[in-house]
């Protein structure tokens, strides 16, 4: 899907010390008409960032000077721009923190150009919510947030109220990852933050009645350890 | 034997002599300087020679010299530094002796210690002053003493025939064999009685009358003669030692082996040294053999018992403690087991009716047995000293309880008041009972006992019931030849059971002994480690002792541990003492010459030319140890310490093998790392390079073959990495509910397209609950699974997974099966082992994937096992423990 054609094309600011993976961002990201800057620490990239605020920021979390989520918290200090980090399979526990810090969406190395940039739209997409529209399509699924209303193929499917909050949950963020914490404090309050088992048994009925075929789900994605991932576009590879 | 075996020398020998070297060389040099008796000028001699190593260089420290006022000698201490003696307090008195421990911290090269014969104040370290010079010459330090010749050991009893003193104060012939240096101080017994009545000699207190008896000429020249020869003998020793290894046309003794026969008796102790001189003579090695009767013997008897073992030990006698109460058989027995040649038998004082039972005396029976062993006999010396009440103590039936006299006495009296009711002309019946009752008694009780009762009730019958009544008249002859025969068939059947009794017992003492052996051995074989065979060998040693027992081990970091096992715990003065029998390699503390004030009793464990730990045993204070329970505790030690010894080869054996697996698991990881790190990258370098010129096909095939290679790469880093987080301990899982479809889905996606070209069929219950599982390493195991299956598994193979919870609820389960050839049950153990690949595997693989499922699934408490497909092919089964899911609150 090409990018917003009117002036300016958004601006993304890639703050990452390997070159390699800078040169490879870059390539993929100006081929989908994004403006790239570079920053090859966590302070260039802070100073950077205040310089001249880009629309979004990609972030690896392993950087020489400054760790990655320090960079996160500083920068959260000040603005709410879109962040996008990146991280090796290994750390989990950093993405969550990540996440809880304020990261908009992780990317895990090593990743495909396809899957960069349905994220990097994904995370762009929050920067405009006067766009928000009031129906979803996603796959064969209709999603009407203004009538509550869910159809499949045309034809209406009964969620109950929990599972439509689920499934409305990440419809509003949908190409991006929402985690367990997010979800359980939005559907049963601040403090069921560890009932995971209440998600999956929902998710687990949302997908019966969404699904084509439940146990390998296209759209309701599970995120290992994280949360949950509306997947909108059928072609984002894992 | 031919001729060139005779002019061979005996390997044995060479290894003797070499041993000896060796020993001597780290050794302490000793010199002796030698004299026939006091007041020749020894300590003169000695100082003199002590002032020209000074002069020489060497670093003298003189421990303790004896001037007796005696001008000339105490000028000879001009220029050597004397150590001040040490106060020991005894019995209100302090008596000045060696400070051994000074002494041996200074480290002198050479020592000066007088009066070798010397014997320690109590209290002090060692029970003579000899033994503090051996501790010395242990210690590297050379020593120069004196001694007169009626204190060795071998020829005390010839200046007692002499001079008809008794010497105590010995020093064993060993020790002097040990002296590297023997110098004799030699006066003729002329200018001796002259600087005697000069009042050249210190006498002490008794002067008079020792010079009355002691240096009467006759006795001096004796005594002289002895100590020449005594210096011939020794000179003519080394000769021979000389000579051995030569090997010229010598006549080589031909396994020479002595044996003698101690008992409790002074005589024997004369026995002993007799024997030493005889096997000096020959060269030969000795044995000394005591035989125990089942009866224990008085501590008395075993006290001097103890004590001339003790002497044979030092005078360098092999000592065999064994049980018979058949002496003559023990004593063949022992020197056919031993290879003795000779055997030394005294002729004691033995019972003259003796002669007249049959087999005869000891003598008559080992000469009948012995074959072709030569005998000697030794007559008793008739000025030797007896012992107290000799006769009465060997019989061991006289020491049975006072209450096996009232059983007898009792029965009597019993039988007697029954048969007081019997009409009178049934006295021959009353006989019979009586004679019934005695024998049946002599199956309970001991010789003693049953002789009462017999006696007893002989008297008693005749006074009460035979004819005429109540007098020890007998009216018939008929009636006298019953009493008679009636008299002595109850001796000789009460002494015929009681024999049989006594052999019993011996026997049943034998067993017992085997028995506690066998125990032992079977413990200490079964014990898997070595812990468990001290534990048990310990517990062993307390039941069969009656006593507290510890064992120091050599600790991994060096010095004397004690075992945990031990049930008593070492002060630091016992503690000392056990290190002590630890370096010196012998006994020590209680029942020994050293430091027998201690509470304990320290038997090192030593194996070949080392101490690999000590045996402390604390019996209560009022018991001692038999000769039995020692030598059963000899054994008990040598066993232990060959356990230790085994371990201490095992754990050597086993680094052996744990280096050589690191090192094959080294290799197999470098070859396979390269292996499989090359691969994918030589594909995509290949590919990449290909990328440029290809045409638009060929492109999208190329980029297909560049990002397979790349997901390989990044599984088997992913691998490598799981792998490092599980060694590394660091792996904590953090289960979370999951769905079990999300697992087995995240793990076929994790798989990828390494499972292209296997139809997958997956079952997962559509009710199944939630399961508590950490989701990245169950994915991570499964995906592992599914890997593994694809690779082992022919092309369009099927591979399934199913998923449930077990039938009671408490586990949950995962399945990966596939139709592959499966795995040889000999492989399934080592199948999750790291860097193990399956005989029949492909190439590829470092072999981590199923050591990682194994990991990742113990992590969470869970297993892993591999079996049969029923339709054939491997099935994996992954359970995980399953608490019940709590229910989502109703909405």
């Amino acid at each position: 899907m090409p990018a917003p054609l009117s002036p300016p094309p958004p601006a993304l600011l890639v703050i990452d010390d390997e070159v390699q993976i800078r040169r490879l961002l870059r390539v993929s990201l100006e081929a989908a008409g994004y403006r790239v800057r570079e920053a090859e620490t966590g302070r260039l990239g802070l100073q950077e960032a205040a310089t001249e605020p880009p629309d979004g920021i990609i972030l690896d979390l392993g950087l020489p000077d400054l760790d990655g989520q320090e960079v996160l918290r500083r920068l959260r200090e000040w603005t709410r721009v879109p962040v996008l980090v990146l991280s090796v399979r290994e750390r989990e526990e950093d993405k969550i923190a990540a996440l809880d810090a304020g990261a908009d969406d992780y990317l895990t190395k090593p990743f495909g150009g396809r899957e960069l940039l349905a994220r990097v739209r994904a995370v762009l997409r929050r920067a405009q919510p006067a766009d928000e529209p009031a129906v979803v399509r996603v796959g064969d699924l209709e999603i009407d947030l203004a009538a509550r209303t869910v159809r499949r193929a045309g034809s209406e499917v009964r969620l109950t109220a929990k599972e439509y909050g689920l499934l409305r949950l990440l419809v509003l963020h949908r190409g991006k990852v929402v985690t367990h914490r997010q979800l359980l404090r939005e559907l049963w309050g601040p403090h069921a933050g560890d009932q995971t088992h209440y998600l999956r048994v929902h998710m687990a009925h949302l997908r019966q009645k969404l699904e084509a075929a439940p146990h390998a789900p296209r759209h309701l994605r599970t995120e290992a350890g994280i949360g949950y991932r509306l997947v909108t576009e059928a072609d984002t590879g894992s | 034997m031919s001729p060139s075996d005779i002019a061979r020398p005996d390997p044995d020998l060479l290894l003797a002599s070499l041993a000896a070297r060796e020993a001597r060389a780290r050794r302490g040099r000793l010199r002796v300087f030698l004299g026939m008796c006091p007041g020749v000028g020894k300590t003169y001699a000695m100082l003199r020679a002590a002032q020209q190593a000074r002069a020489a260089g060497t670093a003298v420290l003189v421990g303790i010299v004896e001037t007796h006022g005696r001008a000339e000698t105490a000028a000879l201490l001009q220029g050597l530094e004397v150590l001040p003696r040490l106060a020991v307090a005894h019995r209100g008195a302090t008596l000045p002796e060696l400070d051994l421990e000074t002494l041996r911290g200074r480290r002198p090269a050479l020592a000066v210690v007088d009066e070798l014969a010397h014997t320690n104040a109590p209290g002090s370290r060692h029970a003579k002053r000899w033994q503090d010079v051996l501790e010395l010459l242990e210690a590297g330090i050379d020593v120069y003493t004196t001694l007169n010749i009626q204190h060795v050991e071998s020829r005390a009893d010839t200046v007692r025939q002499i001079t008809g003193a008794t010497q105590r104060e010995t020093v064993p012939d060993t020790l002097l064999d040990l002296a590297d240096e023997l110098e004799l101080v030699d006066v003729t017994p002329e200018t001796l009685r002259e600087r005697l009545r000069d009042g050249k000699v210190y006498l002490g207190e008794r002067a008079a009358a020792a010079q009355e008896n002691f240096f009467q000429e006759s006795h001096l020249t004796a005594l002289r003669e002895l100590a020449l020869r005594y210096t011939a003998e020794r000179v003519e020793r080394q000769l021979r030692a000389l000579r051995a290894p030569m090997a010229k046309q010598t006549v080589w003794r031909s396994g020479e082996r002595l044996l003698v026969a101690v008992g409790p008796s002074p005589f024997s102790t004369q026995l002993v040294r007799w024997t030493r001189r005889l096997a000096a003579a020959q060269g030969a090695p000795w044995l000394a053999v005591h035989v125990e009767s089942a009866a224990p013997a008085p501590t008395e008897t075993q006290r001097r018992i103890d004590q001339n073992l003790a002497l044979a030990r030092e005078l360098g006698a092999e000592v065999v403690i064994t049980q018979d109460e058949d002496p003559a058989a023990a004593l063949v027995r022992v020197a056919l087991q031993h290879n003795a040649t000779q055997i030394v038998l005294g002729r004691p004082r033995e019972s003259p009716w003796r002669r007249w039972l049959p087999g005869g005396t000891l003598v008559d029976r080992v000469l009948r047995q012995g074959g072709n062993i030569d005998v000697y006999v030794v007559p008793a010396d008739p000025a030797g000293p007896r012992p107290p009440l000799a006769g009465l103590e060997f019989d061991p039936g006289l020491r049975s309880g006072a209450g096996e006299y009232a059983w007898a006495a009792g029965t009597v009296a019993g039988l007697t008041a029954a048969g007081l009711l019997l009409p009178a002309q049934y006295y021959l019946a009353a006989g019979l009972v009586y004679l019934l009752a005695v024998i049946l008694l002599s199956l309970r009780l001991g010789r003693g006992p049953v002789l009462a009762a017999g006696v007893l009730s002989a008297l008693t019958w005749n006074f009460l019931f035979i004819p005429p009544r109540f007098t020890f008249q007998i009216g018939k002859i008929e009636d006298g030849l019953l009493f008679g025969t009636y008299f002595v068939v109850a001796l000789v059947a009460g002494q015929l059971t009681a024999r049989i009794r006594a052999q019993a017992l011996a026997e049943h003492r034998r067993e017992g002994r085997a028995s506690a052996l066998f125990n032992l051995t079977r413990s200490l074989a079964e014990a898997r480690t070595l812990d468990a065979a001290v534990f048990a060998a310990l517990r062993q040693a307390d039941q069969l002792f009656g006593a507290q027992t510890s064992l120091l081990l050599a600790g991994p970091a060096g010095g004397y541990v004690p075992h945990f096992a031990g049930s008593f715990v070492l002060d630091e003065r016992e503690r000392a003492v056990a290190e002590w029998a630890w370096r010196h390699r012998r006994p020590a503390g209680r029942f020994t010459d050293t430091l027998p004030a201690s509470a304990g009793f320290y038997l090192p464990l030593v194996r070949a030319d080392a101490a690999v730990g000590v045996l402390g045993v604390v019996v209560p204070s009022d018991s001692r140890l038999t000769l039995a329970q020692r030598d059963l505790l000899e054994a008990f030690a040598r066993q232990l310490a060959q356990s230790v010894e085994r371990e201490h080869l095992r754990e050597a054996g086993e680094r052996e093998k744990l280096l050589a697996e690191s090192d094959r698991l080294h290799r197999t990881l470098l070859d396979s790392v390269s292996h499989e790190l090359r691969t994918p990258l030589a594909v995509i370098t290949s590919a990449a390079e290909n990328l440029d010129p290809a045409d638009a096909p060929a492109r999208v095939a190329l980029a297909g073959e560049i990002r397979t290679a790349a997901r390989r790469l990044n599984r088997l880093v992913g691998n490598l990495l799981d792998q490092t987080r599980l060694e590394s301990g660091v792996l904590r899982p953090r289960p979370d509910w999951c769905d079990p479809r999300d697992l087995v889905q995240a793990a076929v996606e994790e798989a990828g397209d390494a499972l292209a070209g296997h139809p997958l069929e997956v079952q997962v219950p559509p009710d199944m609950p939630p399961v508590r599982a950490d989701f990245a390493l169950t994915t991570q195991a499964l995906a592992n699974l599914l890997l593994n299956a694809a690779r082992h598994t022919p092309a369009a193979t099927p591979v399934f997974v199913t998923a449930g919870i077990d039938r009671d609820g408490t586990r949950v389960y995962f399945t990966v099966a596939d139709r592959g050839p499966g795995f040889p049950l000999a492989m399934r153990e080592r199948l999750f082992q790291k860097f193990e690949r399956g005989d029949v595997a492909r190439a590829g693989g470092l072999g981590l994937g199923l050591s990682i499922v194994r990991g990742f699934v113990l992590a969470q408490h869970g297993e892993v096992i591999v079996g049969e497909n029923p339709g054939g092919g491997a099935v994996f089964t992954i359970y995980l423990p399953h608490p019940p899911p709590q229910i989502p609150p109703a909405e």
